[in-house]
C-alpha cells in the first residue's frame, strides 16, 4: 500500500474493517419487510397514474377516448400531447451528459411501442388502468423497422457514452495475409431486457416549488439536477429519495419520460402521484441492450500467436437517439496483437432507445471474442487456455501503457485448477457423463475497465467516539452501503459499527453514480477521505494541547479503535472522545472527494481482469443445455467485503448463464410488439439453471488506480462467462451456435 | 382491467346459476384468469368465486384403483397424495414439471383443464386472433410462431395447449365431469378441448355456465404405474412451458408390451393423444427400433404452421426418449426435477 492520505501524518491504518466479509447493512430490514422501496410510498391523498402505452411502433395518434377515461368511475385526469403543462427543458434536449432524448408527449408521434401516448390519474390502480385502456388510441402508422438485419446502417462516430467507435493500430490486412490461420466468425447478440425485479417506480410530491420523489435511482445527484432542470426550480429545491433499489443494471441511471410525466400530473393536480411501471411496460421507455451482429477476423502464425484481430459491430438504436452498444471495444484492451481494429455501423429501428445495460458493450463484445478466441484456438491446434496465454497482454494493446496491475495469469491459474481443466481434450464430443449425455468444457477471459468518477463525503466525529458519514450514493441492492460503510469507518479510525451511513438521498455530499463497477472505488475514495481529513483536525487539536500524552508529537501519529496514539508507541495516546471533550468540541467535520486524478489514467491502463471456466451437459439427442459446473477467478485489486464482492461477482455469472441460454427481448418484425414482453417469456435463469458455481478473487495490489487500491466487482462476472458456455456448448457438441442465446432448435439444425 | 361484480356462491346450484349470466366467468385458482385480466384479454362482467364450494377439493380413490379428484384441488396437493402418485406417477411428474411452486400451490386441477393458450398473439388484444373475436384472422400464422402447432392446426388457429398436467390424462382417457345449467354431463379430453377447423379456431367446449366438477382417472391407467414416465423438453431447467413433452405409459409382462397409453404435449390445440402410435407397440418386446417406430407413427401428418419445422423431429425423439424412460421402469422415487432430461 503506498501512503494513502493527503495529509502529512500517517494516521490511519487501513483494513480493520475493509477486507471482512460483513453481512448487508439492510439485509435484515429486507428479509422482514421493513425496507421502504419507492412504490411502498402512499402519502395523503395520493392519486394512481397508469401509462396508455403505444401499441403501434411508429406513426402518430390520431384520436385519444379521454371522454370514455374520464367517464370511468374513479378516473381523475387524463394528460395528452393536448393538455400536458409545459416543462422547462425539450424532453428531445439533453439537459445533462447522461440525459437520453425522452419522450413526455411533446407531441402525437410514436417512436416505438410502448411509448406512452397519455397518462391517466385515477383514485386507484384499477381505475386508471382501465381509463388507460378505454382511451383506445386511433393511429396513423407509417412502415416500420425492427429487426437489426432489415435495418439501414450508418457508421456511427461515437458508441457508449462519447467512445470512439472506430480505432485501428498496425496493419491488419497484412496481419491477416501472412497468419498461418485465420478465423472468420459471426456472432450475435439479441436484444436484451434489464428487468430489474423492482420494476421503474415514482412517488412524485410537490409543496409550492418543491418536489419530493421517491425513486429508485442509480445517480442521485446528477438527476436531482436533471429533474429540476426539467421543472425549472432550483436543484436544492428537488427531495430525491432512493434508499433501496430492487436492482438497476444501468437502467435506473436516468430521467425518463413515464417520470417526467408523474412529476407534471402532481403538480397540476396539486396531489401525490404514483406510478409503477407494468412488467409489460419494462420493454419499451425504459431502455434495453441493443442487438449486434458482430464480425470478426483472427490471424494467427505458426505458433498460435495473433497476427492480427479485427472486431466489426452493428448494433441497433433508436431512431431518436444514438446511443450504441460498444461490442467492438471489448477487443481492445485483452489479447497481444500487432494490429487491431474495431468499428461500428449503426442501426436505426424503431424501439425504444437503448441503454447502459450491465456491461454495456463488454458483456456482448467479450461474447463474440471469446467464441472467436475459442475457434482460433481450435484451428491453431491448442488448448484454449494456452492459446490465450500464448497472446497475453503484457502491455495495453489499445494504448500500450502498462497495466496499473494485472494479475490475470493468476486468475487462469486459480480457475483452472480448481475447474480440473487439465488434460481437457482438444476436440469436440470426446466427454459425456455417467448417464450418456454430452459434456463440454469451455472458457473465456474476463475484463472490465476500472474507472473512477467524481463523488464527495461528509464525515462527522462526534465527542462520544461516535461517527456519521454522509454520501448520496445509491445501493442497488449489491451490498454497496455496507462496503462503504466499511471504508469509512477504516477512514476514521473506529470499527463499522460505531459508524453510521447516510445515504440513498439527495441533501447529502454528491455520491456519483451507482455504475460502471465504480461506486465503491469513487465513493469509498470520498468517504475514506473524509474520515481522514476528520482525523487530521483531530491530531491538530491533539498534538496542540498541552494536556494530551501527544502534544508536541511531530514524528507520526496513527488512529484506529477510536484512539490517536504515536507511531511505534501505542500505549502513548489516547481516545478521539477525550481529545474532543477536553478541547470543548462536540464534533469534527471532515470532508473528502474521490476521484482519479487525472494524470493516473495517462500513465496506465487500469481494469478488472478474470478468467471463468464452464462445464455444460448437452442431452446428445434433444440437446437441452445445462451448465452444470462454472468457476471464476477475479483480480479486482483490494476486496472490500468478500461477501458482496463473491455475490456480485456470481450474479454476473449466472447473468452470463442467462445471456448464453435465455435472455431474449423478441418483437414480432410487422408491429414491433413484444411477443415475450413478460417473466414467463422472457426467460432469465432460475435456481435450477445454476447447480454449481465458484467465484474465487486472486490478491492483486494495484498500487496506480487509487489509493486504496479498489477496483469493480460490479459488471466483469459477466464477461468470459457467455464464451466460456458457448465455447463448452460446442466442445460438447461440435457445433458453434453463433446466435445468442443457444437454443435447442439451432443445436439440432446444426447437428446433422 | 374492467369493473366487474364478484360473487362467491355457496353451493354449486348457486354457482352454476351465476356462472350462466353473460360474461360471467368462474374464478379458482387465478392463475390464468387474473393475468388474462390484467392483460385485458379476458373482461367478465361478474366473477365466479368458487373456492368456498364444499365438496369440490377431495381426492378420492375409486374402487379398482382409478381416482376422482375435485375440480379445486390444487396441482401441488394431488402431486404429492402419495397414493395418487403412486397409481398414476406420469401425471404426478407432470404436474411437477409445470410452473414453479408458487404456482403449483394456487392452480387447480378445473382450472388447468382449461387454461387457455400462451400463444402471444392471443394474449396481444391488439393482435388478430379467432379465439379472442371469431372470425378476426390470425397474427401468428406470419408472425413468430417457432412454438406453435405441428398437429392438428388449420390456418384457423396454430396455437397449443401449454398444459402439462393434461397431457398423460389425455393418454389416460381421463373423464372430466362437468355440472351445468342443463345438468351433468361427462367429457374426455377431446370432447373438453376442440381442435381448429376449417375456420372455428377450436378451444375449450364448455357451455355457458358450464363448471367442471371433478376428473376421473379410470383404473385401467393405474395398470401401468410401473412404467409410466412424463418427459418435457424446455428452454430452462425449469419454469418454462415445454417445447415439446411426450407421457409415455407402458404395460409391460413377460418382457412385451401388452398395452400402451401415449401422449405428446405442446404440439397442438390439445393434448395429443397418439392412439395409431399405441398401437404399433401392442405385443412387441420394448426396444429403440419399436419406439422409433412408435415416434414416427405419431407425429405420422405433422406438419410446420410457421417456423417450427424442427418441433416435429424433436417431437419423435421426445417420444422415443419418453418410451425407453418408461421402459426403464418409474423411478423409485420423484427425480430432483421432473420430467427433466437432466433428471
Amino acid at each position: 500500500m503506498p501512503d494513502t492520505l493527503t495529509s502529512n501524518v500517517r494516521h490511519v491504518r487501513l483494513g480493520s474493517n475493509a477486507g471482512q466479509p460483513m453481512t448487508r447493512r439492510e439485509g435484515l430490514a429486507k428479509v422482514t419487510g421493513q425496507a421502504t422501496f419507492a412504490a411502498d410510498n402512499r402519502p395523503e391523498g395520493m392519486l394512481y397514474a397508469v401509462l396508455a402505452s403505444s401499441g403501434i411502433a411508429r406513426g402518430r395518434v390520431t384520436a385519444l377516448d379521454t371522454a370514455a377515461a374520464l367517464a370511468h368511475p374513479g378516473v381523475v385526469h387524463v394528460m395528452t400531447p393536448a393538455n400536458r403543462p409545459a416543462l422547462s427543458v425539450d424532453p428531445d434536449s439533453k439537459p445533462t451528459p447522461f440525459t437520453f432524448r425522452t419522450e413526455a408527449l411533446q407531441d402525437d408521434t410514436v417512436r416505438y411501442v410502448g411509448h406512452g401516448v397519455a397518462l391517466v390519474l385515477g383514485e386507484t390502480l384499477e381505475a386508471a388502468t382501465e381509463g388507460a385502456r378505454l382511451l383506445n388510441p386511433a393511429y396513423e402508422p407509417q412502415p416500420v423497422q425492427i429487426d437489426i438485419d432489415d435495418a439501414t446502417l450508418e457508421p456511427a462516430e461515437m458508441v457508449g457514452f462519447g467512445s470512439p467507435a472506430a480505432s485501428e493500430k498496425g496493419d491488419v490486412d497484412a496481419g491477416l495475409a501472412a497468419a498461418a490461420h485465420v478465423v472468420e466468425t459471426r456472432v450475435d447478440t439479441p436484444r436484451q431486457y434489464h428487468n430489474a425485479m423492482e420494476p421503474h417506480a415514482i412517488v412524485a410530491r410537490w409543496d409550492g416549488d418543491r418536489l419530493t420523489l421517491d425513486l429508485p435511482n442509480q445517480a442521485i445527484a446528477m438527476s436531482q439536477a436533471g429533474f429540476a432542470a426539467f421543472f425549472g426550480i432550483p436543484p436544492e429545491n428537488v427531495t430525491l429519495n432512493s434508499p433501496y433499489l430492487g436492482g438497476g443494471f444501468g437502467s435506473k441511471a436516468s430521467i425518463n419520460g413515464p417520470q417526467l410525466l408523474a412529476i407534471l400530473a402532481a403538480r397540476e393536480l396539486a396531489r401525490p402521484v404514483k406510478l409503477v411501471l407494468r412488467r409489460d411496460q419494462m420493454f419499451g421507455p425504459v431502455q434495453h441492450r441493443g442487438a449486434t451482429r458482430q464480425s470478426l477476423r483472427l490471424g494467427t502464425d505458426a505458433e498460435g500467436r495473433l497476427t492480427a484481430l479485427e472486431h466489426h459491430s452493428i448494433a441497433t438504436t433508436s431512431r431518436f437517439e444514438d446511443m450504441l452498444e460498444p461490442a467492438s471495444r471489448a477487443s481492445l484492451n485483452l489479447y497481444a496483437t500487432p494490429a487491431l481494429r474495431i468499428s461500428h455501423d449503426r442501426a436505426r429501428t424503431d424501439t425504444g432507445t437503448p441503454g447502459p445495460m450491465r456491461a454495456p458493450g463488454e458483456a456482448t463484445g467479450s461474447a463474440a471474442l471469446e467464441c472467436a478466441m475459442d475457434e482460433a484456438a481450435y484451428a491453431a491446434g491448442l488448448d484454449p487456455l494456452d492459446f490465450r496465454l500464448r497472446n497475453y497482454a503484457e502491455t495495453d494493446p489499445e494504448t500500450g501503457r502498462p497495466f496499473s496491475a494485472k494479475a490475470l495469469r493468476e486468475c487462469y491459474a486459480e480457475a483452472a485448477k480448481r475447474f480440473g481443466w487439465a488434460g481437457r481434450p482438444l476436440e469436440p464430443r470426446s466427454m459425456r457423463d455417467e448417464a450418456g449425455r454430452l459434456l463440454g468444457w469451455g472458457m473465456g477471459t474476463a475484463l472490465f475497465p476500472a474507472p473512477m468518477f467524481m463523488a464527495e463525503a461528509r464525515a462527522v466525529l462526534h465527542a462520544d467516539g461516535t461517527a456519521v458519514v454522509e454520501i448520496g450514493a445509491s445501493d442497488m441492492g449489491q451490498g454497496a452501503w455496507t462496503a462503504l460503510a466499511q471504508i469509512a469507518a477504516d477512514g476514521l479510525g473506529l470499527e463499522a459499527g460505531a459508524v453510521e451511513l447516510r445515504s440513498g438521498r439527495s441533501g447529502l455530499p454528491n455520491g456519483g453514480v451507482a455504475g460502471g463497477s465504480a461506486l465503491t472505488a469513487t465513493a469509498g475514495s470520498a468517504l475514506f477521505n473524509a474520515g481522514a481529513d476528520a482525523i487530521s483536525q483531530l491530531v491538530e487539536i491533539a498534538t496542540s494541547d498541552p494536556d494530551s500524552p501527544l502534544f508536541g508529537v511531530n514524528e507520526g501519529v496513527e488512529a484506529g479503535n477510536g484512539r490517536l496514539h504515536v507511531t511505534g508507541d501505542p500505549s502513548r495516546g489516547e481516545t478521539y472522545a477525550e481529545i474532543l471533550v477536553r478541547a470543548g468540541r462536540d464534533r469534527i467535520e471532515g470532508k473528502g472527494t474521490g476521484a482519479r486524478p487525472e494524470s493516473a489514467g495517462k500513465d496506465h491502463a487500469m481494469f478488472t481482469h478474470g478468467a471463468v471456466f464452464a462445464e455444460v451437459t448437452v442431452d446428445p439427442d434433444l440437446f437441452q443445455v445445462r451448465v452444470t459446473r462454472m468457476i471464476g477467478a477475479f483480480a479486482a485489486g483490494r476486496v472490500i467485503n468478500p461477501k458482496m464482492a463473491r455475490s456480485q461477482l456470481l450474479g454476473g455469472m449466472v447473468w452470463g448463464v442467462g445471456f448464453a441460454l435465455h435472455e431474449e427481448g423478441i418483437h414480432d418484425r410487422r408491429t414491433g410488439r413484444p411477443v415475450n414482453g413478460d417473466l414467463a417469456g422472457y426467460h432469465v435463469p432460475v435456481n435450477a439453471d445454476v447447480p454449481m458455481m465458484e467465484a474465487l478473487t486472486v490478491h492483486e495490489d494495484d498500487p496506480y488506480v487509487n489509493a486504496l487500491g479498489i477496483k469493480g466487482v460490479g459488471e466483469i462476472g459477466i464477461t468470459g462467462s457467455v464464451g466460456a458456455i458457448a465455447n463448452a456448448v460446442w466442445h460438447a457438441t461440435g457445433t458453434r451456435v453463433r446466435s445468442f442465446p443457444i437454443h435447442i432448435g439451432a443445436l439440432l439444425a446444426q447437428s446433422s | 382491467m374492467n369493473l366487474f361484480d364478484y360473487v362467491r356462491p355457496q353451493t354449486l346450484a348457486e354457482a352454476v346459476a351465476a356462472g350462466s349470466e353473460p360474461g360471467a366467468a368462474y374464478l379458482a385458482g387465478g392463475t390464468n384468469l387474473l393475468d388474462l385480466m390484467k392483460i385485458g384479454v379476458a373482461r367478465p362482467g361478474k366473477v365466479v368465486d368458487i373456492t368456498r364450494l364444499p365438496g369440490l377439493d377431495r381426492i378420492e380413490p375409486l374402487d379398482g384403483g382409478g381416482f376422482r379428484i375435485g375440480a379445486m384441488v390444487r396441482n401441488a396437493d394431488l402431486a404429492r397424495h402419495a397414493e395418487f402418485a403412486a397409481a398414476f406417477p406420469a401425471v404426478a411428474e407432470a404436474l411437477l414439471s409445470g410452473a414453479s411452486p408458487q404456482l403449483r400451490n394456487a392452480a387447480t386441477v378445473g382450472g388447468n383443464l382449461l387454461q387457455r393458450t400462451r400463444c402471444s398473439y392471443f394474449q396481444d388484444p391488439l393482435s388478430a386472433c379467432n379465439r379472442r373475436e371469431a372470425g378476426a384472422g390470425c397474427d401468428a400464422l406470419e408472425g413468430v410462431n417457432g412454438g406453435h402447432a405441428i398437429l392438428g392446426w388449420t390456418g384457423a388457429c396454430i396455437a397449443t395447449h401449454a398444459s402439462d398436467f393434461c397431457v398423460p390424462l389425455a393418454a389416460l382417457d381421463a373423464v372430466i365431469e362437468i355440472e351445468g345449467p342443463a345438468g351433468r354431463r361427462e367429457a374426455s379430453m377431446s370432447d373438453l378441448i376442440a381442435l381448429p377447423g376449417a375456420s372455428g379456431p377450436g378451444g375449450p367446449t364448455l357451455a355457458a355456465g358450464e363448471l367442471i366438477t371433478a376428473l376421473r382417472l379410470p383404473a385401467e391407467g393405474a395398470a401401468y404405474r410401473g412404467h409410466a414416465r412424463y418427459l418435457k423438453l424446455r428452454e430452462r431447467t425449469s419454469y418454462a412451458f415445454a417445447l415439446v413433452s411426450a407421457a409415455a405409459m407402458l404395460d409391460i409382462r413377460d418382457g412385451r408390451i401388452r398395452s400402451a397409453r401415449l401422449a405428446l404435449g405442446g404440439v397442438a390445440a390439445r393434448p395429443w393423444r397418439a392412439a395409431e402410435a399405441e398401437t404399433t407397440l401392442l405385443d412387441t418386446v420394448p426396444d429403440d427400433i419399436g419406439f422409433a417406430r412408435a415416434a414416427s407413427a405419431a407425429l405420422d401428418g405433422a406438419e410446420p404452421s410457421g417456423d417450427n419445422a424442427h418441433k416435429i423431429e424433436l417431437a419423435r425423439r421426445v417420444l422415443t426418449r419418453a418410451l425407453s424412460l418408461a421402459a426403464a421402469g418409474t423411478p423409485g422415487q420423484m427425480p430432483a426435477l421432473p420430467a427433466s432430461v437432466f433428471a
